[in-house]
């Protein structure tokens, strides 16, 4: 499981429920899989389906997490009423939850690398694999769990 | 075992592409796969990315801010210093002597075998020819005296050279470039080839090429050098940033004057 746990990224904070979801389904994967196969090609999560962490979540608050410094989402995605100019590195989170489920946005936000390997998108719940941090966020994921879901529950309601 | 793995293999890619929108949603050229080393097609300057008004101020000698520190430094050029009271000009004559100068650095110093950029160079004639006390890195006098040297230049194609003794630097910038960093994990590639002429909020992802330094950017409401710009870029993926003088900024820069060659020097630039 050394392999696969590189793979998904360690995650601070994560509940051991949730590692044993993102755990299984990578144990899925890896016995679907050649042995030899290289990590790059491994096949991909596309849906962390358990929620970081348990109790209320606030998606207003996740709303300004994404438009606010700490989520810094809008630097690459359009969003229609930010009232402010947004990037076009990515595509619009407008309409998001239409697109995907929120197992999907999760895993999206989470580590996107895990279902597209070249992305540009920062994993937000990362902290494995990352060369020259900065000292005040070493060993630190750029959001926590509750940030995390906060912002789930935001994107769900961009339909 | 090995005749049903292919059979296996297939399964989970199809397993794995089934719910994969990202992949469509998301513009081949968002991704990494542009980050081949090669110059941007086309070549272009920093300041066509810049607002207009930010180029209208550049194009103006009298309006362009950079232009006191160029100002600055022609008197810095004839200023005596150090133990034998020489100034710059007592060796190299007049302004035309430095026309072009700025379009070969970085470049290896032959003697000492280092790779020195504009500012190294200006430092090294300072403490070995006038024997004076060293600038700081970022000080005024050096961004004037650069200044003021990159300016004869204007105008002039970039020609490092990345042969011979220069290889290994460059070969060791041309790796960095490409190197995921940060919290933020992303490369100089992934901006500067794959996404210029992007938005990144606000601001125009430019092809990031180093001919108008030092430029005056207005939000340090001053000038500075490439290095200080390195360290902005670096700091906003929230990586660890080299030194000012660090061997890794002298080869990042030797790889980004290799892959502006051809390019005018526009120093001084302005910079939002
Ligand atoms: C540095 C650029 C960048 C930043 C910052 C960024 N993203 Fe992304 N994001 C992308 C790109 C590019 C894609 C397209 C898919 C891909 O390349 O993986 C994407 C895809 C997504 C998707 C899937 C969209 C779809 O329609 O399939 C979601 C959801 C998402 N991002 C949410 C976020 C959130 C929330 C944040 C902030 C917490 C954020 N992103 C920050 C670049 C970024
Ligand atoms: C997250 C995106 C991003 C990354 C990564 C990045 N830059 Fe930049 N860079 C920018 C932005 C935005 C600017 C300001 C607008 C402009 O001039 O491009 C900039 C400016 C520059 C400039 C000044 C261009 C000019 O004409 O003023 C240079 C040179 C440069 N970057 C080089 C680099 C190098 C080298 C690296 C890696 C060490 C790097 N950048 C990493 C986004 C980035």
């Amino acid at each position: 499981m050394d392999t696969g746990g590189t793979r998904i990224g360690r995650v601070a904070g994560m509940r051991p429920g949730t590692m044993a979801t993102m755990a299984s389904a990578l144990l899925l994967a890896m016995t679907l899989m050649p042995a030899a196969a290289s990590l790059a090609a491994a096949p991909a999560v596309d849906a962390i389906e358990r929620p970081l962490v348990d109790g209320a979540t606030d998606p207003l608050r996740g709303r300004a997490i994404a438009l606010g410094r700490d989520g810094n989402c809008l630097l690459c995605h359009g969003l229609v009423d930010a009232g402010r100019p947004t990037g076009n590195l990515a595509p619009p989170l407008d309409g998001v939850a239409a697109r995907l489920g929120a197992g999907q946005i999760r895993q999206r936000v989470v580590n996107p690398a895990l279902t597209n390997p070249n992305t540009i998108m920062p994993a937000y719940f990362v902290v494995d694999g990352l060369r020259q941090v900065a000292e005040p966020w070493r060993g630190k994921p750029i959001l926590d769990a509750q940030q995390i879901e906060d912002l789930v529950a935001w994107l769900q309601t961009l339909r | 075992m090995r005749a049903v793995l292919p059979c296996a293999w297939l399964l989970a890619v199809v397993l794995a592409c089934a719910g994969c929108t990202v992949r469509e949603s998301a513009d081949p050229g968002t991704t990494g796969v542009h980050a081949a080393p090669v110059r941007p097609v086309p070549l272009q300057q920093g300041s066509v990315f810049a607002p207009p008004s930010v180029q209208a101020m550049q194009a103006d000698e009298f309006e362009n801010p950079g232009m006191l520190w160029v100002a600055r430094g022609a008197k810095l050029w004839r200023q005596p210093e150090g133990s034998g009271a020489r100034s710059c000009a007592d060796c190299h004559g007049d302004a035309g002597s430095m026309r072009g100068a700025a379009t070969r650095y970085p470049q290896v110093d032959p003697a000492s075998g280092q790779l020195l950029d504009l500012e190294g160079r200006i430092m090294q004639c300072r403490s070995e020819r006038q024997q004076a006390a060293p600038l700081a890195w970022e000080s005024e006098p050096l961004l004037a005296l650069t200044a003021w040297v990159a300016f004869q230049s204007r105008g002039l194609p970039m020609q490092v050279s990345i042969d011979g003794p220069a290889r290994p630097f460059f070969e060791r910038g041309r790796e960095r470039y490409q190197q995921r960093v940060g919290q933020m994990n992303l490369s100089c590639s992934q901006c500067h080839d794959a996404n210029w002429g992007r938005q990144l909020g606000a601001e125009t992802i430019s092809q990031g090429h180093g001919t108008g330094y030092p430029v005056y950017r207005l939000e340090w409401q001053g000038a500075g050098s490439l290095q200080r710009r390195l360290r902005s870029c670096l700091s906003g993926v929230r990586a660890e940033m080299f030194p000012y003088g660090s061997q890794e900024h002298l080869e990042l820069s030797l790889y980004l004057a290799w892959r502006a060659g051809g390019l005018a020097i526009e120093a001084p630039g302005v910079r939002r």
